[in-house]
């Protein structure tokens, strides 16, 4: 979470995104070489490429960049982030990016982060993941009318013992309350 | 060999014939595996698109219950990709970054736990035993070589890479699982997209993009002639394997690729009966590409499948494969 500002200076929209990456991000170290947009297997979807989002980035258009769906389309495969000849860490730059866009609330499309929101709800009632619970959540509210088609696997994958009815709670759910409700005040006071 | 053992959610759901399979084969490879105690959900790549500082906290709390646990023993194990790679994850950069480990080790304090950087090493089931149990020891131990079953080798992203750790020979073609199917005695196809991505959570988000992604996976198996994938991540199965039906209407194609665990093919070279392996409980039957190397299973009637055609179409024969 290094920050480039000098003292005294209004901290850039490069400086707040590198601020937000844990660790060493080497974002301000981007060549504009393009090794990243065409090592990325959801490119095609994306509305800039990283590396146009990396000139955005320091070129201040920060609503432009949160409102991308750039980092919404990233699947995390990590090939950019291997690939980069600056060793920028491209997967947490978007991570990060994510989370700047659901704090300013300027992501176009709810779809991804609902879904992630309803996996954390789980995660924070139960300590656990529960798949039968996201899915149909999730499908409700945001493709009712794809349920019918995928009743079947929801059905083959109870058949197959692959699928809980009820999700499991961990013994000390109290605890990881108390931990990620300090997170969050400490995550908040940045 | 001893080893804290975080298995994921996934485990004991969806990837279930994984843990079967795993707990039919680790006496044979020796492996002593203690579970963490109450260990919680690592956030996937869930918790980490919300909000980092929680997410590394969540991830955190199962590093300090391993290391309370720990014994003597530092190494913690996973099965699951996503599951590796957050703990990895989490390890290197509380190491790396003063600051995070500070707001994580307080928020850790407010429920009575803490965690010190460097405890613990973490490590996936494939490097566990292709490092520390070793072909010769697995070679040992296989009674039913799979001889002239054409095995795709599929790692998925998260294991080769970012590999903080420098585990793996290659970011984008690594070989210790093409190794370990050849030691079992299968034919192992040299398969390109070894390491693509196979969607993610992209089924459930923006469905066609992962479709695509598991289309052009089951297409190069099936230009390999590989009669089946060895994975190594339960998301990876789910993707490859429950969504194939889906991405195959969606396409109009008709790709048939079983997708097993590789511990599933490690039980069956070591002779274990299918179903301890949890083999029947994949969507894709294996039973045909299993029955050529001479591996019956003994299936209920209920796992009959049904062939499906679109509603749209009348009957009409078409090329296999077809694009």
């Amino acid at each position: 979470m290094a920050v480039a500002a000098s003292p005294g200076e209004t901290p850039t929209f490069l400086d707040e995104v590198i601020a937000a990456i844990p660790g060493d991000s080497r974002l301000e170290m981007c060549i504009q070489c393009g090794t990243c947009g065409g090592s990325c297997p959801s490119g095609p979807d994306m509305d800039h490429t990283p590396r146009a989002l990396f000139a955005m980035i320091r070129a201040g258009m920060r609503d432009e960049v949160l409102r991308s769906n750039t980092p919404w389309y990233c699947v995390s495969c990590y090939y950019c982030t291997v690939r980069c000849p600056q060793q920028v860490r491209i997967t947490d730059v978007m991570y990060a990016l994510k989370n700047m866009a659901i704090r300013a609330k300027l992501y176009q499309d709810s779809t991804a982060p609902d879904f992630s929101q309803t996996f954390i709800d789980n995660v924070e009632n139960y300590g656990r993941s529960f798949e039968l619970g996201l899915a149909t959540r999730h499908s409700l509210r945001h493709s009712p009318l794809r349920l019918p088609a995928m009743a079947p696997m929801g059905l083959g994958m109870l058949s197959k013992g692959r699928m809980d009815l009820t999700p499991r709670r961990i013994e000390g759910i109290a605890q990881l309350k108390a931990i990620l409700a300090r997170a969050k005040e400490l995550e908040a006071a940045l | 060999m001893r080893y804290l053992y975080y298995p994921g959610c996934s485990m004991d759901a969806s990837a279930k014939s994984y843990l079967d399979s795993l707990l039919a084969i680790r006496d044979a490879l020796g492996l002593e595996l203690e579970e963490i105690r109450d260990w919680n959900c690592c956030g996937a790549t869930e918790y980490f698109s919300v909000s980092l500082l929680p997410a590394y906290a969540l991830v955190s709390r199962n590093l300090a219950l391993a290391a309370r646990q720990a014994n003597g023993c530092n190494t913690v194990v996973a099965s699951c990709s996503a599951c590796y790679l957050n703990l990895a994850k989490t390890e290197h950069y509380l190491r790396e970054d003063k600051a995070l480990n500070e707001k994580v080790n307080t928020a850790l304090a407010a429920g009575g736990l803490d965690y010190k950087p460097g405890s613990l090493e973490v490590r996936h089931l494939l490097d566990i035993i292709y490092h520390d149990v070793g072909l010769e020891a697995v070679k040992r131990n296989v009674v039913q070589p799979l001889k002239g079953l054409r095995v795709a080798p599929y790692y998925g992203c998260l294991i080769p890479r970012p590999d903080y750790d420098h585990r793996y020979s290659n970011h984008e073609y690594p070989t210790e699982l093409d190794k370990l199917m050849k030691a079992l005695g299968a034919e192992v196809v040299d398969f390109p997209l070894k390491s693509h991505c196979c969607g993610g959570h992209m089924t459930q988000i923006s469905a066609p993009v992962a479709y695509e992604l598991i289309r052009r996976l089951l297409h190069s198996a099936t230009e390999y002639r590989a009669d089946i994938i060895a994975t190594l991540c339960p998301m990876c199965q789910l993707n490859l394997d429950a969504y194939q039906g889906e991405m195959n209407r969606y396409f109009r194609t008709d790709y048939r690729v079983p997708v097993l665990f590789f511990t599933q093919l490690i039980g069956l070279a070591f002779g274990k009966d299918a179903k301890a392996l949890g083999i029947g409980r994949e969507f894709v039957d294996a039973r045909p590409a299993l029955a050529r190397i001479g591996v019956e299973v003994a299936v209920e009637e209920a796992l009959a499948r049904r062939v499906r055609r679109p509603k749209e179409e009348l009957p009409m024969p078409r090329m296999p494969q077809e694009e």
